[in-house]
């Protein structure tokens, strides 16, 4: 209780407040943008939020995360073209209930569901705490390591069709993080005799580069294009309710969303394809769905609203991030030197519960916010995008340069932003290089501080803990292996490719 | 055609044109970064296998290349998509924008941040193809937007310009703080 009062009091200043209004109004906007997204935003912003206490920096991030897919609803369903990638599915339905003459019900449901999605998820992030308190301290060093390898390899599966390009990614990501001065045996590695290269190659660095520059350079080097969408009457209100005659959905998907946000490698996109699939399945009308279904709606939105708080419980737990966000959070705690994982739960469980509140809030302002301004930010995303594309390289300077003034760093940064248009444009993912850097270094620190109590390899696995993830491991490859033997038996027709194009926004 | 998708095809991803360039380029990267292994990493005598220096680059190199070695064969034994070297060339064009930032960044510390991304905004802006005097003032107006809100409010580490040292004493200060 006392620890609740705490978390409750870190988040009773103004400059909290005023981070939480800026992250989360901010990240409305910026995800009802087609062509920017939560990840180009918390990429400039990231260096930005290292001079400011950690609570203040993750409240904003937080906000930004946590409130982009509410704003990525709008011109999901207004104009067919996801805000944020996470969005893809709420187009499927909201585009034709438009089209219909229905905008106001699909946005006010689109709301209503997102809204829902993200309270369950904070609620379970919020029971979930006591277990995590009690397991996470039973997280040495080899269940760190074998959570990670688990990501890793989740990471690699989740992306079906395009393994390989995953797999070769994810292993370019822990190639890039081995780079420079080794910390333990003071050797170089793969410095070439440079000494900028010395000191490795930096996260944010590389982050900057994949994910806002490479945004501005497709933005720059595609057609101008400026999205009209039009203004929707209506009370905002109307979506509560009839999302109350959908409650199993929203339910069902908000759940799928918690445990595949909990799941490193996973995240909202997987959440919301198999909530869909799911309301489909179960549904009394599954003809709809793609034509105007409000269930189709509601399974995307509480399914990709769920994500961000359960995304913190790996993070904050064993500081092991899920995907491309909860990384770039990552590194703010470590700037702080607040270091997520289990002792995070013992010494700063005030912040923790800071954070939870900050979630909450954070929603309800984001609701607030939605019911009466939704035709203003209809009006914001008609910014052409090659506008857009002078603005994030702009923007992009900030968070490069602010981190030590180097020129340098500019120069990889804008390396990888011509690799990540590459990527983009190819429809390769980028997130499995950011969490093969990330996860590749836990990887190393925490195999080289479990091998003193190695004997043989099987110690690795004689707990209990290790135990389960190494059958787990087990498990995803050997039901990878079925599936794919399944595939290759079935008849496969053609499908809608465009559908993923989804790594390019 | 069905837009009800099953969770298998909502999966699947398709080639793009491209794609193969791409496929041999990283796979001749990996081979060129594995084939260094020996000269770039180090052996420590007596340390164990998982402890040593080159046991994380031999890892993720050996990885990269079988990955790179699928995805090239992959790409060799699909149909070919027409367009290849054009999207090349698409890529190859967006080195010029990577110029274009490359020269901003190191403009900055001479000609001071404000000035510098006002003048760098406005003609990023007339190179994307604006010419109406609406979009070029809005793109001054952004420009000092985001120095206010960053160098002025925010505060982050960026340096001040030298340009700044020959204006007159009080302004100067102010420049060199907040701009």
């Amino acid at each position: 209780m006392e620890n609740l009062i705490a978390g409750a009091e870190m988040l009773a200043r103004w400059d909290v407040m005023m981070a939480l209004f800026v992250g989360s109004i901010g990240g409305v906007i910026i995800g009802a943008i087609p062509g920017v997204g939560p990840a180009v935003a918390i990429a400039i912003l990231l260096p930005a939020t290292f001079s400011l206490d950690p609570i203040v920096g993750l409240t904003m991030l937080l906000g930004i995360y946590g409130s982009s897919m509410y704003g990525g609803a709008i011109p999901a369903v207004l104009i067919n073209t996801p805000g944020t990638a996470v969005n893809a599915l709420t187009s499927y339905d909201g585009y034709p209930m438009t089209k219909k003459g229905e905008a106001h019900r699909a946005v006010s449901l689109a709301y209503s569901a997102s809204f829902f999605g993200g309270i369950f998820g904070i609620i379970c992030l919020i029971l979930l705490s006591p277990v995590l308190a009690l397991i996470a301290p039973m997280f040495g060093s080899r269940e760190i390591f074998l959570a990670a390898l688990l990501g890793i390899i989740l990471v690699i599966l989740a992306h079906r069709g395009q393994i390989f390009a995953a797999g070769l990614l994810a292993m370019f990501g822990i190639f890039l993080q081995t780079v420079g001065l080794d910390a333990v045996t003071y050797t170089q590695r793969y410095t070439f005799g440079y000494s900028f290269l010395s000191s490795g190659i930096n996260l944010i660095v590389v982050v900057l580069g994949l994910f806002a520059l490479s945004q501005a350079f497709v933005l720059l080097t595609a057609l101008d294009s400026s999205p009209d969408a039009k203004p929707v009457t209506g009370k905002m209100t109307a979506g509560i309710k009839e999302l109350m005659k959908h409650k199993r959905v929203a339910s069902v998907a908000a759940g799928f969303g918690v445990i595949l946000g909990m799941i490193p490698g996973t995240g909202e996109f997987t959440a919301q394809f198999m909530s869909y699939t799911y309301a489909q399945k179960t549904s009394k009308n599954p003809e709809k769905f793609g034509k105007g279904s409000p269930e189709g709606l509601i399974a995307s939105e509480a399914a990709n609203n769920a994500v961000p708080a359960a995304a913190m419980i790996p993070l904050l737990a064993l500081g092991i991030p899920g995907e491309a966000l909860t990384a770039m959070m990552l590194s703010v705690f470590y700037v702080h030197n607040v270091i997520p994982g289990p002792q995070l739960f013992q010494n700063n469980i005030d912040l923790v519960y800071g954070l939870y509140f900050a979630l909450i809030l954070l929603n309800v302002i984001v609701m607030v916010f939605l019911l009466f301004s939704t035709n203003l930010l209809t009006k914001i995303i008609r910014v052409p995008t090659r506008f857009l594309g002078v603005m994030i390289l702009i923007l992009s300077f900030v968070g490069v340069y602010s981190l030590r003034n180097s020129l340098t760093d500019c120069m990889i940064s804008a390396g990888f932003g011509v690799f990540g248009l590459i990527l983009k444009r190819l429809n390769l993912p980028i997130v499995p290089i950011i969490l093969g850097m990330v996860l590749g270094g836990i990887m190393e620190v925490k195999l080289r501080s479990a091998l003193p109590r190695l004997k043989t390899p099987f110690d690795m696995i004689d707990r209990p803990i290790t135990f389960i993830l190494f059958a787990i491991i087990l498990i995803v490859l050997a039901l990878h292996i079925r599936t794919l033997v399944k595939e290759y038996r079935a008849y496969q027709p053609e499908e809608d490719h465009d559908l993923h194009d989804s790594h390019t926004r | 055609m069905s837009r009800v998708k099953t969770l298998q095809s909502l999966f699947k991803r398709y080639r793009r044109p491209g794609d193969i360039v791409f496929a041999w380029f990283i796979l001749i990267v990996s081979v060129f970064l594995l084939t260094q292994l020996f000269d770039q990493t180090a052996y420590k005598n007596g340390a164990k296998m998982f402890a040593q220096p080159r046991f994380w680059p031999a890892v993720s190199l050996i990885g990269m290349t079988g990955f790179a070695l699928f995805h090239v064969l992959g790409s060799l034994l699909s149909e070919r998509i027409e367009g290849r070297w054009r999207e090349v060339l698409t890529w190859i064009a967006s080195l010029e924008y990577a110029g274009w930032f490359i020269a901003y960044a190191a403009a900055v510390p001479y000609t001071g941040y404000l000035p510098t991304t006002i003048t760098f905004a406005v003609m990023l802006a007339f190179r994307a193809g604006y010419r109406s005097a609406r979009a070029l003032w809005s793109a001054v107006a952004a420009s000092i937007v985001i120095v206010v809100l960053f160098k002025t409010v925010l505060k982050v580490n960026l340096p001040a310009g030298r340009i700044y040292e020959v204006l007159p004493d009080g302004l100067r200060q102010i420049m060199l703080t907040y701009f």
